[in-house]
């Protein structure tokens, strides 16, 4: 990438009280890149994205967010970012279409706020009073309100807990489309590793505070180049070379391997690994 | 369209225009809050249809009934409620509930906020005003006064009245930790001012003096004298803590109140709530 990077952060720390939430994470995240935030309750997803919106801050370290720090920047660069918080629990009595619509107001050059309804997945519930929406919903109008002022960066906290299968699919659509498109950064937390897996084009994992793997969901923790494992009925090895260990196993058969299967480790597997061997 | 007109990028909204989007909004959210309507709206006409009731009787040397009596210093309490109250919790409840912190992420000048929020309370201020009045005149038999100078009396002690708790509203919602402590932590002080203040307990000049002492501290007090001013004859002065409406002095300390609550403002307001920087 010629362009200067979205997020440049680095040596960042925070601590509340005796709690070391951040304890000096270096990221970089490039114009136009999708990055996953992973990492386990506590390890300081929330407290890193909150200062990067500059909602919260930073006791050492050096943070550039779309060229600003985020701790000094002014209203043009807020309108700059789109920001979908944990646990938004506010606007309780407008209805979906009035907030959307409140906060189209604020931006320069905002989406129509129907069209990000429908976005959504909230036509349906347009005219509702947000109170009685269910949490997925509720989430989903977090994310409208964040995509409302055409962001050129994204921040996104754990965006689809609570979304039920087909709205986390409809949910990664659409963040696809606002990446493809639109060309808009976005860095997201999560807990689910499919979702990293089908967005984001670097991971970064996260545990007490520090990054300990940063790669393409591919390539993560040596994935793509880590021993296949080939399981039977009766047994289990690591190999280089699968082909020839299946070939063997064929001919000790004499035909067909019972319950054979041939894989690589998954994300899970290498997530759990990272997250295990750090703590 | 002129040839020099700006071809740049739209620019973002004024603070004026975001103000007046927030005071909808704000509106919307207190008249659709039944907690609200009850609590700040709705209490100080029943109270004063409560109290106005109960007691009875005239004041010796005039024509002023109890009721009578109450009505302008429940006024008083009414605007205390519909500002100090109103924005002490609302705010309180903004800072507990996010709406602070995502008003903080969009591209808002905090005026736009304070303009939203003052709106608001004006709005429902002078609907309480109007309200009261509503109680008093058809319950009570209060006659409004024709005298262009009351009217003009009532004009700058309900603004220097409303101004003031407001400000003192707005810097004391710091104090709640959260939306729902605010309630009470706005509502005690409230209800012991209006106590002290010789509203709930009339008339005034009968109140302990340590009470009255206490109360001239405050704002409440005075806006209820001065409201008393507009509404009744002098031939109530008598039952007052001195014989005399004293406008020079309401103003004095209402307007103190005002610079008093606009330095607490700029000195203690935070956005960020529980969770802390
Ligand atoms: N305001 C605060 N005051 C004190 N401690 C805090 C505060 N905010 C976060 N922490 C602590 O900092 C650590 C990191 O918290 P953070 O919210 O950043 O984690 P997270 O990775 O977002 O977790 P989760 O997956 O559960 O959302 C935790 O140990 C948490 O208890
Ligand atoms: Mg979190």
């Amino acid at each position: 990438m010629t362009d200067t990077p979205a997020v440049r952060v680095r040596g960042l720390r925070k601590t509340y009280g005796d709690t070391v939430a951040v304890a000096g994470v270096d990221l970089d995240v490039a114009a136009g890149e999708v990055v996953a935030l992973l990492g386990p309750n506590g390890a300081g997803k929330t407290s890193t994205i909150e200062i990067l919106e500059g909602h919260r801050d930073r006791d050492a370290g050096e943070v550039s967010v779309l060229g600003r720090d985020p701790a000094r920047a002014g209203l043009d660069w807020r309108a700059r970012i789109g920001i979908v918080t944990q646990d938004g629990a506010d606007l309780t009595e407008l209805t979906v279409r009035e907030a959307v619509g409140h906060f189209a107001h604020y931006y320069p050059n905002a989406r129509d706020p129907r069209e990000v309804v429908e976005l959504v997945g909230l036509t349906g519930k347009a005219t509702a009073r947000i109170r009685t929406l269910s949490g997925g919903q509720r989430r989903r109008l977090d994310v409208a309100i964040g995509v409302v002022g055409r962001p050129r960066l994204l921040f996104l906290d754990e965006p689809t807990t609570g979304f039920d299968p087909q709205a986390r699919r409809q949910f990664w659509a659409l963040i696809r489309q606002l990446a493809g498109d639109e060309g808009c950064t976005i860095l997201l937390s999560t807990h689910y590793l499919e979702e990293a897996e089908a967005l984001a084009d670097r991971v970064a994992v996260i545990v007490g505070g520090q990054i300990v793997a940063d790669g393409t969901p591919a390539t993560l923790g040596g994935r793509a180049t880590a021993r296949t494992v080939v399981r039977w009925a009766d047994g289990r090895q690591e190999t280089d070379d699968p082909a020839a260990l299946v070939a063997t196993l064929t001919r000790r058969y004499g035909g067909a391997v019972p319950g054979l299967t041939v894989s690589r480790p998954s994300l899970e597997d290498v997530y759990l690994d990272l997250i295990g061997a750090a703590s | 369209m002129t040839a020099t007109a700006d071809r740049t990028a739209p620019r973002r909204p004024s603070a004026a225009r975001l103000g007046l989007h927030r005071a909808t909004v704000e509106l919307k959210t207190f008249f659709r809050e039944r907690d609200a309507v009850v609590f700040t709206f709705a209490m100080p006409a029943v109270i004063l249809t409560l109290l106005g009731s109960i007691f009875d009787g005239v004041y010796p040397g005039s024509d002023v009934t109890s009721a009578q009596y109450l009505a302008p210093s429940m006024i008083a309490a009414g605007v205390a409620s519909a500002t100090f109250i109103n924005l002490g919790t609302g705010i309180a409840t903004d800072r507990d509930d996010g709406t602070l912190r995502r008003l903080r992420g969009a591209p808002m000048p905090p005026s736009a906020y304070f303009i939203g929020k003052i709106l608001m309370a004006l709005v429902v201020t002078v609907g309480e005003t109007v309200l009261l009045l509503g109680v008093a005149v058809v319950g009570f038999d209060l006659s409004l006064p024709t005298d262009p100078t009351r009217w003009l009396t009532f004009g700058w002690v309900f603004l220097l009245g409303a101004t003031a708790c407001a400000l003192v509203g707005i810097a004391a919602s710091s104090l709640a930790r959260s939306a729902r402590s605010a309630g009470a932590v706005m509502n005690l002080p409230y209800l012991v001012l209006a106590f002290i203040s010789g509203v709930f307990y009339t008339p005034v000049g009968q109140l302990p003096e340590p009470l009255v002492t206490a109360g001239s501290l405050f704002p409440l007090k005075w806006m209820a004298q001065g409201f008393r001013s507009v509404f009744l004859p002098d031939s109530i002065l008598p039952q007052e803590v001195v014989p005399s409406w004293e406008h020079g002095r309401i103003a004095l300390v209402l307007a103190a109140w005002c610079i008093g609550g606009m330095a607490l403002c700029l000195t203690t307001f935070r956005w960020q709530g529980r969770r802390g920087r």
